[in-house]
Protein backbone atom coordinates (compact mmCIF):
# COMPACT_ATOMS: atom_id res chain seq x y z
CA UNK A 1 0.00 0.00 0.00
CA UNK A 2 1.49 3.70 -0.94
CA UNK A 3 1.47 6.39 1.36
CA UNK A 4 -0.33 5.18 4.72
CA UNK A 5 2.58 6.82 7.14
CA UNK A 6 1.10 10.39 7.88
CA UNK A 7 2.64 12.73 5.15
CA UNK A 8 4.07 15.55 7.13
CA UNK A 9 2.25 18.88 6.38
CA UNK A 10 3.77 21.46 4.91
CA UNK A 11 3.29 25.26 3.10
CA UNK A 12 5.27 25.24 -0.03
CA UNK A 13 6.08 29.42 -1.63
CA UNK A 14 3.13 30.04 -3.82
CA UNK A 15 4.05 28.95 -7.27
CA UNK A 16 1.33 29.47 -9.44
CA UNK A 17 -0.05 32.96 -7.58
CA UNK A 18 -3.77 32.18 -6.48
CA UNK A 19 -4.16 35.68 -5.04
CA UNK A 20 -2.33 37.66 -8.08
CA UNK A 21 -5.56 35.27 -10.28
CA UNK A 22 -8.12 36.93 -7.43
CA UNK A 23 -6.42 40.42 -7.93
CA UNK A 24 -6.41 40.12 -11.48
CA UNK A 25 -10.02 39.62 -11.84
CA UNK A 26 -11.33 41.67 -9.22
CA UNK A 27 -12.04 38.68 -7.35
CA UNK A 28 -12.81 39.81 -3.52
CA UNK A 29 -13.47 36.84 -1.02
CA UNK A 30 -13.93 38.20 2.30
CA UNK A 31 -16.08 35.90 4.71
CA UNK A 32 -19.77 36.30 4.55
CA UNK A 33 -20.90 34.86 7.43
CA UNK A 34 -19.99 32.18 9.54
CA UNK A 35 -23.10 29.53 9.64
CA UNK A 36 -21.23 26.57 9.88
CA UNK A 37 -18.89 24.95 12.32
CA UNK A 38 -16.74 22.09 10.74
CA UNK A 39 -14.87 19.73 13.20
CA UNK A 40 -12.46 17.79 12.07
CA UNK A 41 -12.81 15.05 15.40
CA UNK A 42 -10.39 12.71 14.54
CA UNK A 43 -7.33 11.43 11.91
CA UNK A 44 -8.17 7.81 13.14
CA UNK A 45 -10.29 6.08 9.72
CA UNK A 46 -10.57 2.39 8.63
CA UNK A 47 -10.08 3.12 5.81
CA UNK A 48 -6.67 4.56 3.59
CA UNK A 49 -7.83 6.42 0.78
CA UNK A 50 -5.52 7.55 -2.31
CA UNK A 51 -6.89 10.81 -2.51
CA UNK A 52 -7.32 11.45 1.05
CA UNK A 53 -6.22 15.02 2.19
CA UNK A 54 -6.16 14.61 6.07
CA UNK A 55 -3.54 11.37 5.37
CA UNK A 56 -6.21 9.74 7.59
CA UNK A 57 -5.92 5.91 8.32
CA UNK A 58 -6.34 3.21 11.32
CA UNK A 59 -2.79 4.49 12.98
CA UNK A 60 -3.73 7.65 13.10
CA UNK A 61 -3.78 8.85 17.07
CA UNK A 62 -5.31 12.78 16.64
CA UNK A 63 -8.00 13.29 18.59
CA UNK A 64 -10.23 16.64 20.07
CA UNK A 65 -9.86 16.42 23.54
CA UNK A 66 -12.69 16.27 25.90
CA UNK A 67 -11.95 19.69 26.71
CA UNK A 68 -12.21 20.95 23.01
CA UNK A 69 -15.56 19.55 22.42
CA UNK A 70 -16.95 21.06 25.29
CA UNK A 71 -15.24 24.18 24.00
CA UNK A 72 -16.76 23.30 20.42
CA UNK A 73 -20.51 23.08 22.63
CA UNK A 74 -20.15 26.50 24.33
CA UNK A 75 -19.51 28.04 20.72
CA UNK A 76 -22.45 26.37 19.36
CA UNK A 77 -24.52 27.22 22.40
CA UNK A 78 -23.44 30.95 22.68
CA UNK A 79 -23.92 31.64 18.92
CA UNK A 80 -27.06 31.21 17.06
CA UNK A 81 -25.77 32.57 14.09
CA UNK A 82 -23.99 29.08 13.96
CA UNK A 83 -27.00 26.98 12.32
CA UNK A 84 -24.80 23.89 11.33
CA UNK A 85 -22.65 21.05 12.74
CA UNK A 86 -20.14 19.60 10.46
CA UNK A 87 -18.13 16.72 11.66
CA UNK A 88 -15.40 14.75 9.76
CA UNK A 89 -12.60 13.30 10.60
CA UNK A 90 -10.68 10.54 9.62
CA UNK A 91 -14.01 8.69 10.20
CA UNK A 92 -15.57 10.91 12.75
CA UNK A 93 -17.42 8.48 14.41
CA UNK A 94 -14.61 6.87 15.75
CA UNK A 95 -13.80 9.75 18.25
CA UNK A 96 -14.96 8.31 21.46
CA UNK A 97 -17.31 11.51 22.11
CA UNK A 98 -18.94 12.00 18.63
CA UNK A 99 -22.15 10.40 20.04
CA UNK A 100 -22.61 12.79 22.98
CA UNK A 101 -21.00 15.86 21.19
CA UNK A 102 -24.28 15.08 18.27
CA UNK A 103 -26.86 14.82 20.42
CA UNK A 104 -25.62 17.78 22.76
CA UNK A 105 -25.74 20.10 19.35
CA UNK A 106 -28.84 18.09 18.50
CA UNK A 107 -30.31 19.17 21.84
CA UNK A 108 -29.19 22.84 20.71
CA UNK A 109 -31.14 22.64 17.86
CA UNK A 110 -28.40 22.58 15.65
CA UNK A 111 -28.33 20.53 11.73
CA UNK A 112 -25.47 18.16 12.36
CA UNK A 113 -24.15 16.56 9.32
CA UNK A 114 -21.71 13.85 9.33
CA UNK A 115 -18.73 12.82 6.80
CA UNK A 116 -19.64 8.91 7.07
CA UNK A 117 -17.61 6.80 4.98
CA UNK A 118 -20.21 3.92 5.13
CA UNK A 119 -17.74 1.01 5.81
CA UNK A 120 -16.93 2.24 8.85
CA UNK A 121 -20.54 0.70 9.96
CA UNK A 122 -19.06 -2.52 9.11
CA UNK A 123 -15.68 -2.19 10.19
CA UNK A 124 -16.03 -0.52 13.24
CA UNK A 125 -13.07 0.62 15.18
CA UNK A 126 -10.26 -0.35 13.39
CA UNK A 127 -8.20 -0.31 17.12
CA UNK A 128 -9.68 -0.94 20.13
CA UNK A 129 -12.09 -3.27 17.38
CA UNK A 130 -15.50 -1.75 18.68
CA UNK A 131 -18.11 -2.06 16.76
CA UNK A 132 -20.31 0.77 14.96
CA UNK A 133 -23.48 -1.45 13.29
CA UNK A 134 -25.29 1.01 15.87
CA UNK A 135 -24.53 4.08 13.45
CA UNK A 136 -27.36 4.32 11.15
CA UNK A 137 -30.14 3.57 14.12
CA UNK A 138 -28.35 6.46 15.67
CA UNK A 139 -27.77 9.07 13.03
CA UNK A 140 -31.83 8.35 12.43
CA UNK A 141 -32.58 9.01 16.29
CA UNK A 142 -30.83 12.15 16.04
CA UNK A 143 -32.33 12.78 12.46
CA UNK A 144 -28.48 13.71 11.00
CA UNK A 145 -27.88 14.70 7.53
CA UNK A 146 -25.32 11.58 6.58
CA UNK A 147 -23.13 12.99 4.02
CA UNK A 148 -21.28 10.17 2.50
CA UNK A 149 -18.14 9.27 -0.05
CA UNK A 150 -18.76 6.82 -2.95
CA UNK A 151 -16.32 8.18 -5.61
CA UNK A 152 -18.15 6.11 -8.24
CA UNK A 153 -21.37 4.28 -8.69
CA UNK A 154 -19.27 1.44 -10.27
CA UNK A 155 -16.66 -1.29 -8.60
CA UNK A 156 -13.69 -0.43 -10.66
CA UNK A 157 -13.54 3.35 -10.03
CA UNK A 158 -14.49 3.31 -5.96
CA UNK A 159 -12.15 0.40 -5.34
CA UNK A 160 -8.87 1.85 -7.22
CA UNK A 161 -9.34 4.64 -4.60
CA UNK A 162 -10.82 3.35 -1.50
CA UNK A 163 -9.21 0.01 -1.49
CA UNK A 164 -10.41 -3.09 -2.44
CA UNK A 165 -13.83 -4.02 -1.29
CA UNK A 166 -14.65 -1.33 -0.54
CA UNK A 167 -17.15 -0.71 -2.71
CA UNK A 168 -18.98 -3.72 -2.10
CA UNK A 169 -19.17 -2.79 1.46
CA UNK A 170 -20.68 0.63 0.70
CA UNK A 171 -24.26 -0.56 -1.05
CA UNK A 172 -24.32 -2.90 2.26
CA UNK A 173 -23.63 -0.19 4.50
CA UNK A 174 -26.13 1.81 2.03
CA UNK A 175 -28.76 -0.50 2.11
CA UNK A 176 -28.72 -0.57 5.74
CA UNK A 177 -29.59 3.43 5.77
CA UNK A 178 -32.31 3.09 3.36
CA UNK A 179 -33.14 0.61 5.70
CA UNK A 180 -34.34 3.02 8.16
CA UNK A 181 -35.93 6.08 5.70
CA UNK A 182 -32.52 7.64 4.52
CA UNK A 183 -32.64 9.09 1.18
CA UNK A 184 -35.94 7.72 0.80
CA UNK A 185 -38.64 10.42 -0.04
CA UNK A 186 -40.88 11.55 2.31
CA UNK A 187 -38.81 10.36 5.46
CA UNK A 188 -36.91 13.76 6.07
CA UNK A 189 -33.73 11.63 6.44
CA UNK A 190 -31.12 12.81 4.24
CA UNK A 191 -28.31 10.98 2.09
CA UNK A 192 -26.50 12.72 0.45
CA UNK A 193 -23.02 11.14 -1.84
CA UNK A 194 -19.65 12.65 -2.44
CA UNK A 195 -17.98 11.71 -5.77
CA UNK A 196 -14.63 13.01 -6.65
CA UNK A 197 -12.48 11.79 -9.43
CA UNK A 198 -9.76 9.04 -8.72
CA UNK A 199 -6.95 10.87 -10.50
CA UNK A 200 -5.88 14.22 -12.24
CA UNK A 201 -8.99 15.19 -13.55
CA UNK A 202 -12.24 17.76 -13.52
CA UNK A 203 -15.53 15.94 -12.15
CA UNK A 204 -18.18 16.00 -14.59
CA UNK A 205 -21.22 17.85 -13.90
CA UNK A 206 -22.82 17.20 -11.01
CA UNK A 207 -26.60 17.17 -12.18
CA UNK A 208 -25.59 14.83 -15.22
CA UNK A 209 -23.40 12.70 -12.60
CA UNK A 210 -26.12 12.57 -9.93
CA UNK A 211 -29.08 11.63 -12.39
CA UNK A 212 -26.37 8.55 -13.67
CA UNK A 213 -25.37 6.96 -10.17
CA UNK A 214 -29.53 7.85 -9.11
CA UNK A 215 -30.33 5.50 -12.24
CA UNK A 216 -27.16 2.98 -11.98
CA UNK A 217 -28.10 2.40 -7.87
CA UNK A 218 -31.30 1.86 -7.89
CA UNK A 219 -31.17 -0.24 -11.10
CA UNK A 220 -28.30 -2.48 -10.21
CA UNK A 221 -28.48 -2.24 -6.24
CA UNK A 222 -31.99 -0.91 -5.14
CA UNK A 223 -30.75 1.66 -3.73
CA UNK A 224 -31.71 5.50 -3.41
CA UNK A 225 -30.49 8.82 -1.89
CA UNK A 226 -30.94 12.46 -2.00
CA UNK A 227 -28.41 14.53 -3.59
CA UNK A 228 -24.99 14.17 -5.38
CA UNK A 229 -21.93 16.68 -4.41
CA UNK A 230 -18.82 16.83 -6.80
CA UNK A 231 -15.79 17.25 -5.05
CA UNK A 232 -12.45 18.41 -7.15
CA UNK A 233 -9.56 16.47 -5.53
CA UNK A 234 -6.65 19.37 -3.65
CA UNK A 235 -3.45 18.87 -4.91
CA UNK A 236 -1.95 18.82 -1.13
CA UNK A 237 -0.90 15.68 1.17
CA UNK A 238 -1.63 12.10 -0.23
CA UNK A 239 -2.96 12.94 -3.54
CA UNK A 240 -0.48 15.04 -4.03
CA UNK A 241 2.28 12.70 -3.51
CA UNK A 242 0.42 10.49 -5.81
CA UNK A 243 0.32 13.34 -8.60
CA UNK A 244 4.60 13.95 -8.18
CA UNK A 245 5.24 10.10 -8.71
CA UNK A 246 2.75 10.13 -11.90
CA UNK A 247 4.88 13.19 -13.13
CA UNK A 248 1.21 14.83 -13.27
CA UNK A 249 1.47 17.31 -10.76
CA UNK A 250 2.59 20.22 -12.90
CA UNK A 251 -0.33 18.88 -15.94
CA UNK A 252 -2.91 19.08 -12.98
CA UNK A 253 -2.18 22.49 -11.54
CA UNK A 254 -2.25 23.78 -14.75
CA UNK A 255 -5.67 21.95 -15.48
CA UNK A 256 -6.92 23.95 -12.87
CA UNK A 257 -5.22 27.40 -13.38
CA UNK A 258 -6.76 27.18 -17.04
CA UNK A 259 -10.20 26.04 -15.55
CA UNK A 260 -10.45 28.84 -13.11
CA UNK A 261 -13.86 30.55 -12.82
CA UNK A 262 -14.27 33.52 -10.29
CA UNK A 263 -17.79 32.63 -10.32
CA UNK A 264 -16.64 29.17 -8.39
CA UNK A 265 -14.54 31.46 -6.25
CA UNK A 266 -17.63 33.72 -5.03
CA UNK A 267 -18.77 30.59 -3.70
CA UNK A 268 -16.11 28.93 -1.92
CA UNK A 269 -16.83 27.71 1.09
CA UNK A 270 -14.52 29.60 3.55
CA UNK A 271 -16.31 32.49 3.27
CA UNK A 272 -19.05 31.06 5.18
CA UNK A 273 -17.62 28.18 7.60
CA UNK A 274 -14.50 27.75 9.74
CA UNK A 275 -13.13 24.63 10.81
CA UNK A 276 -11.70 22.81 14.01
CA UNK A 277 -8.71 21.22 13.85
CA UNK A 278 -7.91 18.18 16.72
CA UNK A 279 -5.92 20.04 18.17
CA UNK A 280 -8.41 23.17 18.66
CA UNK A 281 -7.07 25.29 15.91
CA UNK A 282 -9.48 27.32 13.41
CA UNK A 283 -8.51 26.88 9.86
CA UNK A 284 -10.76 28.72 7.40
CA UNK A 285 -11.36 24.98 5.89
CA UNK A 286 -10.55 21.66 6.24
CA UNK A 287 -7.25 21.79 3.08
CA UNK A 288 -6.03 24.88 4.95
CA UNK A 289 -5.69 23.11 8.26
CA UNK A 290 -3.92 20.06 6.75
CA UNK A 291 -1.53 21.77 5.24
CA UNK A 292 -1.55 23.86 8.97
CA UNK A 293 -2.07 27.07 7.32
CA UNK A 294 -4.04 28.99 10.26
CA UNK A 295 -6.75 31.11 10.08
CA UNK A 296 -5.84 34.45 12.03
CA UNK A 297 -7.40 37.61 12.70
CA UNK A 298 -6.99 41.22 11.29
CA UNK A 299 -3.34 41.60 13.52
CA UNK A 300 -2.27 38.07 12.14
CA UNK A 301 -2.91 36.63 15.77
CA UNK A 302 -3.73 32.76 15.24
CA UNK A 303 -7.34 31.59 16.17
CA UNK A 304 -8.60 28.96 18.23
CA UNK A 305 -12.08 27.61 19.82
CA UNK A 306 -10.31 28.43 23.19
CA UNK A 307 -10.43 32.34 22.91
CA UNK A 308 -12.93 32.27 20.24
CA UNK A 309 -13.93 35.49 19.38
CA UNK A 310 -16.66 35.70 16.49
CA UNK A 311 -16.51 38.93 15.62
CA UNK A 312 -13.20 39.04 15.16
CA UNK A 313 -13.30 35.58 13.46
CA UNK A 314 -15.90 36.90 11.27
CA UNK A 315 -13.56 39.63 10.28
CA UNK A 316 -10.26 37.77 9.64
CA UNK A 317 -8.37 37.82 6.16
CA UNK A 318 -8.94 34.34 5.07
CA UNK A 319 -5.49 32.59 4.06
CA UNK A 320 -5.15 31.57 0.33
CA UNK A 321 -2.62 29.11 -1.26
CA UNK A 322 -2.46 27.61 -4.95
CA UNK A 323 -4.10 24.43 -3.58
CA UNK A 324 -7.58 27.34 -3.85
CA UNK A 325 -7.28 26.50 -7.39
CA UNK A 326 -9.22 23.10 -6.77
CA UNK A 327 -11.80 24.50 -5.05
CA UNK A 328 -12.21 27.27 -7.94
CA UNK A 329 -12.34 25.15 -10.99
CA UNK A 330 -14.49 24.43 -13.58
CA UNK A 331 -17.51 24.28 -11.36
CA UNK A 332 -16.03 24.85 -8.17
CA UNK A 333 -16.12 22.57 -5.60
CA UNK A 334 -17.02 22.81 -1.67
CA UNK A 335 -17.94 20.09 0.88
CA UNK A 336 -21.55 21.10 -0.42
CA UNK A 337 -19.93 19.91 -3.92
CA UNK A 338 -19.81 22.72 -7.02
CA UNK A 339 -20.64 26.54 -5.95
CA UNK A 340 -21.36 27.55 -9.71
CA UNK B 1 13.90 13.81 -30.59
CA UNK B 2 13.67 10.36 -29.86
CA UNK B 3 10.16 9.78 -30.82
CA UNK B 4 7.60 11.01 -33.47
CA UNK B 5 5.22 11.55 -30.76
CA UNK B 6 5.92 13.05 -27.46
CA UNK B 7 2.67 13.86 -25.25
CA UNK B 8 4.22 17.03 -24.12
CA UNK B 9 3.32 17.75 -27.36
CA UNK B 10 0.11 17.53 -27.05
CA UNK B 11 0.51 21.40 -25.23
CA UNK B 12 2.19 22.59 -28.51
CA UNK B 13 -1.13 22.26 -30.66
CA UNK B 14 -1.76 26.03 -30.96
CA UNK B 15 1.44 26.45 -32.42
CA UNK B 16 0.28 25.30 -35.64
CA UNK B 17 -0.69 29.02 -35.77
CA UNK B 18 2.52 30.14 -36.65
CA UNK B 19 2.56 30.82 -40.17
CA UNK B 20 -1.20 30.42 -40.77
CA UNK B 21 -2.52 32.57 -37.79
CA UNK B 22 -5.79 33.66 -39.52
CA UNK B 23 -6.54 29.57 -40.39
CA UNK B 24 -5.59 28.33 -37.35
CA UNK B 25 -8.11 30.66 -35.74
CA UNK B 26 -10.51 30.01 -37.79
CA UNK B 27 -9.86 26.05 -37.09
CA UNK B 28 -10.37 26.31 -33.36
CA UNK B 29 -13.08 28.57 -33.65
CA UNK B 30 -15.10 25.67 -35.12
CA UNK B 31 -13.34 22.87 -33.48
CA UNK B 32 -14.48 24.66 -29.81
CA UNK B 33 -17.78 25.05 -30.97
CA UNK B 34 -18.08 21.08 -32.40
CA UNK B 35 -16.59 19.86 -29.63
CA UNK B 36 -16.90 22.21 -26.35
CA UNK B 37 -20.60 22.93 -26.01
CA UNK B 38 -23.88 20.79 -25.81
CA UNK B 39 -25.68 20.88 -28.95
CA UNK B 40 -28.00 18.40 -30.42
CA UNK B 41 -25.07 16.02 -28.80
CA UNK B 42 -24.24 16.37 -25.57
CA UNK B 43 -20.73 17.53 -24.82
CA UNK B 44 -20.70 13.80 -23.11
CA UNK B 45 -21.85 12.46 -26.28
CA UNK B 46 -19.39 14.60 -28.77
CA UNK B 47 -16.44 13.07 -26.55
CA UNK B 48 -17.33 9.76 -26.83
CA UNK B 49 -17.46 10.09 -31.00
CA UNK B 50 -13.90 11.91 -30.77
CA UNK B 51 -12.48 9.07 -28.81
CA UNK B 52 -13.74 6.86 -31.31
CA UNK B 53 -12.88 8.72 -34.15
CA UNK B 54 -9.26 9.17 -31.86
CA UNK B 55 -8.68 5.83 -32.38
CA UNK B 56 -9.97 4.74 -35.79
CA UNK B 57 -7.41 7.27 -37.04
CA UNK B 58 -4.72 6.33 -34.50
CA UNK B 59 -4.05 9.83 -32.88
CA UNK B 60 -2.13 9.25 -29.48
CA UNK B 61 -2.33 13.15 -28.95
CA UNK B 62 -6.69 12.34 -29.29
CA UNK B 63 -6.65 9.51 -27.31
CA UNK B 64 -5.19 10.87 -24.00
CA UNK B 65 -7.20 13.87 -24.92
CA UNK B 66 -10.46 12.33 -25.32
CA UNK B 67 -10.20 9.52 -22.35
CA UNK B 68 -9.71 12.31 -20.00
CA UNK B 69 -12.70 14.54 -21.22
CA UNK B 70 -15.37 11.30 -21.44
CA UNK B 71 -14.56 11.25 -17.62
CA UNK B 72 -14.67 15.00 -17.39
CA UNK B 73 -18.22 14.96 -19.23
CA UNK B 74 -19.55 11.42 -17.43
CA UNK B 75 -19.01 8.63 -19.20
CA UNK B 76 -17.84 5.81 -17.54
CA UNK B 77 -14.96 2.96 -18.54
CA UNK B 78 -17.40 0.81 -19.55
CA UNK B 79 -19.12 3.11 -22.57
CA UNK B 80 -15.69 4.70 -23.14
CA UNK B 81 -14.78 0.82 -24.16
CA UNK B 82 -17.83 0.07 -25.81
CA UNK B 83 -16.98 3.94 -28.72
CA UNK B 84 -14.02 1.79 -29.55
CA UNK B 85 -15.52 -1.17 -30.46
CA UNK B 86 -17.74 0.63 -32.11
CA UNK B 87 -14.56 2.30 -34.35
CA UNK B 88 -13.34 -1.04 -34.59
CA UNK B 89 -16.11 -2.73 -35.71
CA UNK B 90 -16.47 -0.32 -38.13
CA UNK B 91 -13.04 -0.43 -39.58
CA UNK B 92 -13.23 -4.54 -39.75
CA UNK B 93 -16.64 -3.55 -41.44
CA UNK B 94 -15.40 -1.41 -44.15
CA UNK B 95 -12.42 -3.92 -44.79
CA UNK B 96 -15.05 -6.36 -45.44
CA UNK B 97 -17.11 -5.04 -47.12
CA UNK B 98 -14.51 -3.63 -49.63
CA UNK B 99 -14.46 -7.91 -50.30
CA UNK B 100 -17.46 -7.26 -52.20
CA UNK B 101 -15.40 -5.37 -54.86
CA UNK B 102 -12.88 -8.54 -55.08
CA UNK B 103 -15.62 -10.27 -55.61
CA UNK B 104 -16.97 -8.41 -58.42
CA UNK B 105 -13.06 -8.50 -59.97
CA UNK B 106 -13.05 -11.97 -59.23
CA UNK B 107 -16.00 -12.63 -61.24
CA UNK B 108 -14.80 -10.08 -64.53
CA UNK B 109 -11.92 -12.85 -64.41
CA UNK B 110 -13.54 -15.34 -64.80
CA UNK B 111 -14.19 -16.26 -68.49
Amino acid sequence: MNAILPIKAFQEKARYGFEERLRRDGVRLPPLSIDTLQVNLTKLCNQVCRHCHVDAGPHRKEMLSPEGITKCREILERHPQITRLDLTGGAPELHPGFDAFVEAAVALGKHVMVRHNLTVQLDGNPQTKESKEYLPAFFARNRIEVISSLPYYQEYFTDAQRGSGVFRKSMQAMQRLNALGYGVAGSGLVLNLVYNPVGPYLPAAQAGLEADYKRELKDKFGLVFNGLYTITNMPINRFKLHLEKAGQLEPYMEKLLAAFNPAAAAGVMCRSLISVGHDGRIYDCDFNQMLEMDAVDAKRKKLTIFDFDFGRTLRRPIQFGDHCFGCTAGAGSSCGGATA
Amino acid sequence: MSNYYESEDLKKFGDIGQHAKKLADGFFKYYGDVTGTDGALTKREKALIALAVSHAQKCPYCIDAYTTQCLETGSNPEQMMEAVHIAAAMQAGITLVHSVQMQNHLKKLVL
